[in-house]
């Protein structure tokens, strides 16, 4: 399975989203090579139809013509095929549990409420932007656990959580910078503002996670377009 | 594996504490049930084990405790790994159980047409009936979700059969015109003991809906 030829596997996706960056990184660790079909912007193409019935959204793996969606389940897909190169996953049951979990944090608790800071207002924006802080505080604890002192969650190479994390920071920085807000800070969290620096330097990584500038300026068109930035990806 | 310390931290009527009962059973898994009193008093224990989201079900094995229903399942299926697997071995096959699972859990598990009413529970009842088409195409005339085989599909689905009549009471629907096949499916997997023994009988559920409407939603 490690030899595949790039046509063979296809990831549907778009520059912005952070869960197609997942599956760019992890295909990167496993140096795999892929054709990277680009969708346009308000409207779905018949591949992502075809390969995604069900949510028809980005991304998809396509591996020997076969379609897997769900950002997450792809990143495990991609770790168990491509066993031969490095890890992504814990090689622990119990380890594997827990950045399980927190994975399922990020998308279910932290990145909708990182969202809600772009729409809010006043005294509305403060609460949430607490909220958001509150769950990196609590994120900075797993990562104090977890990486036992090493750069990543994953330890000395990035696994799963910085994986399902890390490709948020574009857009923790854009909303960050649109909000006018510190999510990420020295004193609340400062093993994750290093963790950040590392995870963007690592070369599975580089040239993945697109500039501040330029999600900011997707989120002026995205507001243009429906009225609401990071609306339903 | 004999020296092993498994709780569960379970609440009777939990679609996602009987996932876990299954998954323990199939295992043939020995292991102390706690119950919770939810809509009371939450345990020590629990704010500890699961401090994040104060939620059952948790899984404390030897001290260390698993959240998330289905992490659970994984992590029981993965740990007692030499007997009865709950999913497929093969990559592609597990990336199809977890897709969904995790379906189940967007789609099925929010029970809207239970909680709301009005326009919001007609939106509800319509999106479970969406729901559930698309759940009798992907079973199609396979004994269970997997094939052969009953397996992790299965077991974050069937959790619900012993819900269908309160959905069916409050979405005035007929599962079983409208959904023939997953109501054959369900009768399957409650010939299983490990299902059997794990799901609530429905009339016990359908009295917990309207009490749980009534008390804590202030529904009628």
């Amino acid at each position: 399975m490690a030899n595949s030829s790039s046509t063979d596997v296809k990831v549907l996706g778009a520059w912005p989203s952070p869960f197609v960056i997942r599956v760019r990184i992890a295909l990167n660790i496993k140096s795999v090579k892929y054709e990277f079909l680009e969708e346009t912007l308000g409207s779905k193409s018949q591949l992502l139809l075809q390969s995604n019935p069900v949510y028809k959204k980005i991304p998809v793996l396509i591996h020997g013509g076969k379609s897997i969606s769900e950002s997450l389940i792809i990143v495990q897909y991609i770790d168990e095929v491509w066993n031969s190169g490095p890890s992504i996953l814990h090689s622990d049951p119990y380890d594997r549990a827990i950045e399980r979990f927190w994975a399922a944090y990020v998308d279910d608790k932290l990145f909708p409420s990182m969202k809600l800071i772009n729409t809010a207002q006043g005294e509305e924006k403060a609460a949430i932007v607490e909220q958001a802080i509150e769950g990196l505080v609590l994120l900075e604890e797993a990562f104090q656990k977890s990486s036992k002192g090493k750069a990543f969650f994953g330890g000395d190479r990035i696994g799963f959580l910085d994986i399902a994390f890390g490709s948020m920071l574009g857009w923790l920085r854009a909303i960050e910078k649109m909000g006018g807000v510190k999510l990420l800070d020295e004193a609340k969290t400062p093993g994750l503002v290093q963790w950040a620096e590392c995870f963007c330097a690592d070369g599975a990584v580089k040239g993945i996670i697109p500039d501040t500038e330029k999600l900011v300026e997707f989120a002026k068109i995205l507001v243009k377009m429906k009225g609401a930035p990071l609306g339903k990806n | 594996m004999a020296d092993d310390q498994v709780i569960l931290l379970d609440y009777w009527v939990s679609v996602f504490g009987m996932r876990v009962r299954i998954a323990l059973a199939e295992k043939e898994i020995k292991y102390e049930s706690r119950e919770e009193d939810l809509l009371g008093n939450k345990s020590d224990l629990l704010l500890k084990m699961n401090p994040i989201y104060k939620k059952i079900p948790v899984l404390i094995h030897n001290g260390k405790p698993v959240c998330e229903s289905l992490i659970i399942v994984q992590y029981i299926d993965e740990i007692w790994n030499d007997r009865s697997p709950l999913l497929p071995s093969e990559p592609y096959q597990r990336a199809q159980a977890r897709f969904w699972a995790d379906f189940v859990d967007k789609k099925v598990a929010p029970r809207g047409v239970l909680w709301k009413k009005g326009e919001e529970q007609e939106a509800a009842k319509n999106e479970l009936v969406e729901t559930f088409k698309i759940l009798e195409g992907e079973l199609g005339d396979k004994p269970y979700f997997g094939g052969e085989t009953f397996g992790f599909v299965d077991i974050s689905l069937v959790t619900f059969s012993c819900w269908f009549h309160a959905f069916e009471m409050f979405g005035k629907f007929s599962m079983k015109a409208e959904f023939p096949k997953i109501t054959e499916w369900a009768k399957r997997c409650m010939q299983r003991e490990s299902v059997a023994k794990s799901l609530q009988d429905p009339k016990k559920v359908d009295e917990f809906v309207v009490e749980y409407r009534k008390k804590s939603l202030g529904l009628e």
